[in-house]
């Protein structure tokens, strides 16, 4: 059934794609709640460059990281110059890369879930006398459950599916950088034709899993406010 | 391709329509009915499995070039050979293609062991999925070196930059590209004699590839 290669690349693409989540739930939280609260005029402008990867095909996407990791590019001079390993061929590349295409469907949950909630909480909050990150920690992050729960399921089910980005920086290499997809590719591209059916059934039935969760948490979470 | 493509279409009353992707995809989709009406592999294993399993003749399939290896890197001067090679303390990451999937990878992994060298360059080896993306990732600079098709080396778009060493073909097996007919028409058999003549074996040799020596 799935041999030992298969196995490192599935725990490749959980701990990529449990990373990528982590950290864009980190650095999507304040970029989410800014451009859910901000009037500034740029707004249209970052809401637009974070939708990009979207538009992007992942190959090309990948392309361009590729070209932004070699020594002149600016992502490997700077690399160089701070004395750190390249990120090319690297599983921190595979995360920045992921991290990139997987944005949007961190922050675009997180800003509608923020959004939702109006002013009216967060004044009560102030009016009783609470801080801003007590505010943020005791009223918005508990009422917007929801949100993270979409933000983290939609980020981590996105970058499990992942390819083209990966196929272009990753160099496959086994036990760092060989995800699933990828490891499917092969064994199609080699006419390992049961293998990779095994592969895609796993991918494609805990996907699905992820999904259910996530779309059953939100009918119990309506059912709840209704009641 | 598009220098054959060219000179077919100069002599024939049939136009070359040419669909590019990597052999186990068209494999793949010809298995499944694609309508293609003559297939070049970079292999010999996919043509010949397609004759097997009945989808083409084995009177259509024949060995159309030679593929040589070469080792490439985007650094102008350096005095690439074997010894380059097999001190690899001279480099970090080299790309190779595919050894699985690839005939170009394959033919890079038996290099590697006919220099008895395999264990050192394991932890140094990135892989394309395909020579086409083995060469990207040297030309961008990520690998330091990589093995890949003379042809690419050879293209005009590359003219002259880095540095390469055309690697002797005794170092590996023979990298013979077979192309099989997938259907009975005259513009197939048309095309297929056509990839045997004079104007093809120079196009070929023009372009990195060696001539197979006979029809097997």
């Amino acid at each position: 059934m799935l041999a030992q290669p298969d196995i490192a690349a599935l725990l490749i693409t959980l701990k990529l794609a449990a990373t990528t989540t982590l950290i864009l739930l980190l650095l999507g939280t304040p970029l989410a709640w800014w451009l859910a609260t901000t009037r500034s005029r740029v707004r249209s402008a970052i809401e637009a460059v974070i939708a990009l990867p979207l538009v992007l095909p992942p190959t090309v996407l990948g392309f361009y990281l590729l070209l932004a990791f070699s020594p002149d590019g600016p992502i490997g001079a700077t690399t160089a110059a701070l004395g750190l390993p390249s990120m090319a061929f690297s599983f921190w590349g595979l995360v920045l890369g992921s991290a990139i295409y997987s944005l949007p469907f961190v922050v675009q949950p997180l800003q509608n879930s923020f959004a939702g909630l109006g002013r009216v909480p967060l004044e009560v909050a102030a009016t009783l006398g609470a801080r801003p990150l007590d505010r943020f920690i005791s009223v918005v992050l508990p009422l917007s459950k929801m949100g993270y729960l979409t933000a983290a399921v939609l980020g981590f089910a996105h970058t499990l599916g992942e390819f083209g980005v990966v196929l272009m920086i990753g160099g496959n290499i086994p036990g760092e950088t060989q995800v699933l997809s990828i490891a499917i590719y092969d064994h199609v591209e080699a006419l390992e034709y049961s293998q990779a059916h095994w592969l895609a059934a796993g991918l494609l039935l805990s996907s699905f899993l992820v999904l259910l969760m996530i779309y059953s948490a939100n009918r119990r979470f309506h059912l709840m406010k209704t009641a | 391709m598009q220098h054959i493509k060219r000179a077919f279409e100069g002599n024939s009353a049939h136009e070359l329509r040419i669909i590019r992707g990597s052999s186990g995809k068209h494999y793949a989709q010809i298995t499944n009915g694609a309508p293609f009406d003559v297939f070049l592999s970079a292999d010999q294993g996919r043509p010949r499995r397609l004759v097997e399993e009945g989808l083409a003749e084995e009177s259509g399939l024949s060995t159309y070039a030679l593929g040589q290896l070469a080792l490439w890197s985007r650094k102008k001067d350096l005095e690439l050979d074997r010894d380059y090679l097999s001190n690899t303390s001279n480099y970090r990451v080299i790309a190779i293609a595919n050894p699985r999937l690839a005939p170009y990878g394959q033919a890079a992994a038996e290099l590697f062991s006919s220099l008895g060298v395999e264990s050192l360059v394991s932890g140094r080896l990135v892989m394309g999925e395909n020579i086409a993306q083995a060469f990207q990732f040297a030309f961008s600079g990520n690998a330091d070196l990589g093995l890949v098709a003379y042809s690419q080396t050879e293209s005009p778009n590359l003219s002259g930059q880095g540095s390469v060493w055309l690697v002797p073909s005794e170092l590996h097996q023979p990298i013979k590209q077979d192309m099989v007919i997938l259907i009975d028409s005259a513009a197939a058999f048309e095309f297929s004699s056509f990839m045997k003549s004079a104007v093809v074996r120079d196009i070929l040799l023009t372009n990195g590839y060696l001539l197979p020596e006979a029809t097997p």
